[in-house]
């Protein structure tokens, strides 16, 4: 059986891999990433040659200047992909991590901008997640904008979304119409379901593929390799989603 | 070296002061904070840099924080900071949205001692309307391309936990020498520590690097695990199953108060 998280690292190893978008030689992944982090290990393992900045790594971090370095390294353009999500996402790729509300988030307060407002505008790739889709979190308009989907000409800025994956499909960004696509539905899901599972408005050309599911090979290494590498930094997640760890368990 | 506690070090911040705190990953001042909440610290503004977790949840929830400026808080795979969003609903916290590498700029500057320092990104975002502080100007070297600048930010101390002193008062950070911005911006630094070791770090090649040096310390005090419930480098790891208990007691103002109690005022420190 396939786990709707194995699916969702699935569908995000092939946006990492996928040869029409900017290379990614060097990924970073931030705080409380677990399926982000997950698919870069699984593009990793896969054998493909990237090198991956796990900010919250428990053991080997990659930095020695902790964030700092992290923030530095995009400022250069050193790093290739990010991950973003948000409390709200709307349908220009707006991000709000603030809250809902009167400013800050008097209704409804999310964690904070985190450092959404650089990265995104400094990274020629970000793939947005956020498992939850629902009329709430996909809207119309963000309440407050962190971090914007695109820029007028004339701003610094690197790159915009690629894609948006949620736990009910895949949809495409397309930065000169500043609008997502529908790019497939995961199983159980439909063009109809997800359309009124959406707040914002996007295209749908045709009738949507269904999101690939991860591969026997890749899901004996998600489960084995991968869940290994992650055990330190997220062991809550690995436990609810890989199960109880038997192979390889330290004592 | 005197020997101090991190009560000793806590009696050390007056009420009001503007600390900089490092989040939960990055050698968090978790035993220090506890002092400050015994000693009744009142009015603090804390600098989450560039994020907040426990530590400052903590101080809030005690009611020793008037203001806080973090570019986001959480706890953990716990989830919001939930005596942060308590505070923040009852309008007891002036919260000050940043965007994490802009904290680190802002010290930068200070490190360096000029007044501003400019940063890329940010444009278009919200957090601009609310940062009077910050400015947008044109990059004074290229014409056509608006660029952020950031004021210097010099916090009155620094407050962490570091792996170890040593007997001429430089402080061990290992790889996470983000802590070395931090403290050179700070005005002073109070540090709690593992344990003190003989002689001097600087004259060991293999610790220096990962070693702050004495100039920026004002005190050090010992508090074994004083970075729990956090990790702390490779000596000891996240005990996330007390973070989460935490971020559950702390969903409402009795659990908080059990919490306090329990492990807090007591000083029921770790095991």
């Amino acid at each position: 059986m396939i786990r709707p998280e194995e699916r969702l690292i699935g569908a995000i190893a092939r946006l990492i891999l996928d040869p029409s978008a900017p290379p990614a030689r060097h990924i970073a992944v931030g705080a409380a990433s677990p399926i982000p982090a997950a698919a870069c290990w699984l593009v990793k393992l896969l054998g493909h040659d990237v090198r991956l900045s796990l900010l919250h790594q428990a053991n080997g971090n990659p930095f020695t200047e902790g964030t700092r370095e992290l923030f530095d390294l995009a400022g250069q353009g050193r790093i290739d992909l990010f991950f973003l999500g948000g409390g709200q996402i709307d349908g220009q790729a707006n991000l709000n991590l603030i809250g809902t509300g009167a400013w800050p988030g008097r209704a409804a307060r999310f964690p904070g901008s985190f450092g959404s407002a650089f990265m995104y505008l400094m990274v020629p790739r970000t793939i947005l997640f956020r498992e939850e889709h629902s009329p709430r979190v996909l809207v119309p308009r963000v309440d407050h904008i962190s971090a914007p989907g695109v820029s007028p000409p004339g701003v610094f800025r690197r790159g915009t979304a690629q894609a948006l994956v949620t736990g009910r499909c895949v949809f495409r960004f397309d930065p000169a119409a500043a609008r997502f696509a529908l790019a497939s539905v995961h199983p159980g899901e439909t063009a109809d379901s997800v359309r009124a599972a959406t707040g914002f408005d996007y295209d749908a050309p045709g009738a949507p593929p269904l999101t690939a599911d991860p591969t026997a090979d890749e899901l004996a290494l998600l489960r084995g390799p991968v869940r290994a590498r992650m055990a330190a930094t997220y062991p809550a997640f690995c436990r609810r989603v890989f199960g109880e760890d038997v192979e390889h368990s330290h004592g | 070296m005197p020997r101090r506690d991190a009560d000793a070090l806590a009696a050390r911040v007056p009420d009001g002061a503007l600390l900089a705190i490092p989040p939960d990953n990055s050698l968090t001042p978790a035993a220090l904070a506890r002092a400050l909440v015994k000693r009744g610290a009142h009015g603090l503004r804390l600098l989450g840099v560039p994020v907040s977790g426990y530590v400052c949840d903590l101080l809030v929830g005690a009611g020793c924080v008037a203001s806080l400026q973090t570019s986001a808080a959480s706890i953990g795979e716990a989830g919001l900071a939930p005596r942060i969003a308590a505070a923040l609903a009852a309008g007891t916290l002036d919260l000050i949205d940043a965007t994490c590498p802009a904290i680190h700029t802002m010290l930068q500057a200070a490190e360096k001692g000029v007044p501003f320092m400019p940063l890329r990104g940010v444009l278009g975002s919200d957090l601009l309307a609310h940062r009077p502080d910050w400015r947008v100007i044109d990059n004074p070297f290229q014409p056509d391309d608006p660029i952020l600048l950031l004021p210097a930010l010099a916090p009155d101390i620094a407050l962490f936990h570091a792996l170890c002193a040593d007997e001429a008062g430089n402080v061990y950070v290992g790889r996470r020498r983000e802590l070395a911005t931090i403290a050179h911006a700070a005005r002073r630094s109070l540090v709690t520590v593992e344990r003190v070791v003989p002689g001097n770090l600087l004259e060991d090649e293999a610790m220096a690097a990962g070693t702050i040096s004495g100039v920026y310390i004002e005190a050090v005090a010992v508090a074994p695990r004083g970075a729990w419930p956090s990790g702390l480098l490779d000596t000891y790891q996240t005990d996330t199953a007390h973070l989460a208990e935490y971020a559950k007691l702390a969903r409402t103002e009795e659990g908080f108060a059990d919490y306090l109690a329990r492990f807090v005022v007591d000083g029921g420190e770790t095991t």
